[in-house]
């Protein structure tokens, strides 16, 4: 079977036909290998292909539908996973030396409850190392290139598990978003990237880089999907002590419900900051759910601008802190040394790569004494002048819309020799992971070089619902062509090129 | 506007992070931390004076259990990613300088 019959109607369809017996797991699970096996010289999506173990737990599913056993609502649905997740005796690098060949003793609760939900890992995605870029090209394994146009980023840090939806490799993929690394890469790329509530998805088994930050959510071609996959991986976990323990509503529900007076504001702050076509689309948004019923307002929240300063302090400190574990004693790279300050210095040396040594000594920077003050306490007291800021707009808004990124994708290499730079990626995405709110990532429009430009849908804390009714707004009338599938080839734009 | 990172203090920061850096590294190093400092610095200008610092996005609670046993990783299957051991423990390099 084709890759492009197994995978019609997405992963709900997949489900469906999988339960019913009309397509087995496993003639999905073989179409999804190949064609992943055919774009890894081109795309790199993936660090680790686990090509046998997705057949076995491919057959386990089969096994079930044959029994008779309910296999799940994601049954038999390929999916890929970021990294930085832990899966049991497979391997999981952050995209880095200091955690080559190292094989977690458990699996991430995410990665179990996907598994116990019939889904197939197929494998495990490039990403910029220990999540720290925007671009995927701080990578030991080299940068993840985008289906659209592979000379140019897929963005990140979850690049691969994008790249890997937007080529059609997988229906369903998982990343992390700690600034933006789920909804920035997914705005390149033309899918869904969903950022859900911090604490409504268990990080247990997720690999620590900001913790008061750090989100696990889903990448897919259509809202319904990446909703039935958050329904899977959301609820309370005994094992994150972050985790809520709020009941979870019904996303499906949600995503019908439609957006009849349902307030919105767009923050105007952010258009003045985006290139033509991200701003453009915002507006072309913003009218559509008008259009649509929904009560649309401009709304001005110039704190949100202050966001990046604080994240890039907020987020190294923490960052400092979280990698001191690499040290060469219980798992990953060592380096051996006379002694054991030098062993720590020497593995970590040869370990991590710049980004992560710039992150950390930026964050040991300013957390030591004489600047803790100044820059991290400041920091901390900027991150509640932006809850306090939103809890305004939300007096009024049940929803923000925003630009996802400042731009469509760049060429690699564009931003690696300006950090700086890179980290202004960043602008809009930010201030939802400093107040641990959710927001979402659409596909929206086709913006310069005819590549994908997403539309930002920001939600109060555990908004979700509301969050998702904007989205199937804006997905109902998004620009043709704005989202992938894109068959990917060298040597220009694939903008509208669908399977 | 505070002054820019000079290499000593980078040098003094990477061996708080237990870094080692060549040279070229802590030059570029420097460089490229003065420039992410001093676009922070905005923030430092904000009046935040009745402004109480947030660590985390919502109130943390403590979280408890009863104390009982209950299963917990196997030791070997723990000690397997180690890059060395010795007798179930790991095994790390001198700790304690040489005796007198």
């Amino acid at each position: 079977m084709s890759e492009t019959e197994a995978f019609a109607g997405g992963a709900l369809q997949i489900a469906a036909r999988v339960r019913s017996g009309e397509l087995s797991a496993r003639a999905v699970t073989e179409a999804a290998l190949e064609e992943i096996a055919a774009s890894e010289p081109l795309l790199h999506c993936f660090n680790t292909i686990t090509a046998e173990l997705a057949l076995a737990g491919a057959d386990a599913v089969d096994a079930k539908v044959l029994a008779g056993e309910d296999p799940g609502p994601l049954a038999g649905v390929p999916i890929a996973l970021k990294d930085n997740l832990c899966t049991k005796g497979v391997p999981t690098t952050c995209s880095s030396r200091i955690l080559q060949g190292w094989r977690p003793p458990y699996d991430a609760t995410v990665v179990a409850r996907l598994s116990a939900a019939g889904a197939v890992s197929v494998g495990k995605t490039n990403l910029d190392e220990f999540a720290m870029g925007s671009s995927t090209e701080t990578s030991a394994t080299g940068p993840t290139r985008n289906p659209w146009d592979p000379s140019r980023v897929p963005g990140g840090s979850s690049g691969g598990s994008a790249a890997a939806v937007a080529a059609g490799l997988v229906p369903l993929a998982l990343g992390s978003d700690t600034g933006g690394s789920i909804r920035q890469p997914a705005a390149l790329c033309g899918v869904v990237g969903l950022k859900p509530t911090y604490g409504l998805v268990s990080r247990y088994g997720l690999v620590a880089f900001a913790s008061s930050l750090d989100q696990i959510g889903p990448f897919a071609l259509t809202l319904a999907d990446a909703a039935m996959t958050l329904q899977v991986i959301a609820g309370h976990d005994e094992r994150d002590s972050t985790s809520l323990t709020h009941p979870v509503a019904d996303f499906a529900t949600e995503l019908k419900r439609g957006v009849e007076g349902l307030r919105v504001g767009v923050v105007a702050d952010f258009l003045s900051e985006a290139s033509g076509s991200c701003a453009a689309a915002v507006r072309q948004a913003a009218d559509a759910l008008a259009d649509a019923g929904a009560l649309v307002r401009e709304v001005a929240i110039p704190e949100l601008l202050h966001g990046l300063s604080a994240y890039y302090l907020i987020a190294p400190a923490e960052a400092s802190s979280n990698l001191a574990r690499y040290d060469g004693v219980r798992y990953g790279l060592r380096v051996d040394g006379d002694d054991v300050q030098a062993m720590n210095a020497r593995t970590r040396s040869a370990g991590f790569g710049d980004e992560v040594k710039r992150r950390i000594m930026l964050g040991t920077y300013v957390l030591s004494a004489g600047y803790y003050d100044a820059y991290y306490a400041q920091a901390q007291r900027v991150r509640t002048v932006i809850l306090q800021s939103f809890a305004r707009a939300y007096e009024d808004c049940d929803v923000l819309l925003a630009p996802t990124t400042p731009s469509v994708a760049f060429p690699i290499g564009a931003k690696t020799a300006d950090p700086l730079e890179m980290y202004l990626s960043d602008l809009f995405t930010i201030p939802t992971n400093l107040a641990g709110h959710p927001a979402l990532s659409v596909p929206f429009a086709l913006g310069e070089d005819g590549l994908p430009v997403g539309v930002q849908v920001l939600a109060p804390a555990l908004g979700e619902g509301q969050m998702l009714r904007a989205g199937a707004a804006l997905e109902a009338v998004a620009a043709p062509g704005a989202r992938g599938p894109v068959r990917p080839q060298l040597g220009g734009p694939m903008a509208g090129v669908a399977k | 506007m505070n002054e820019p990172l000079s290499k000593d203090a980078v040098a003094h920061i990477a061996r708080l992070a237990r870094l080692e850096l060549g040279e070229e590294e802590l030059s570029r190093f420097a460089g490229q931390l003065s420039a992410v400092l001093e676009h922070v610095e905005a923030i430092q200008k904000l009046d935040t004076a009745d402004v109480l610092p947030t660590s985390h996005p919502f109130e943390l609670v403590n979280v408890l259990r009863d104390d009982e046993r209950a299963a917990c990783l196997p030791r070997e299957a723990v000690l397997a990613a180690a890059p060395a051991t010795e007798g179930g423990r790991f095994r790390v390099p001198r700790i304690l300088g040489e005796a007198p």
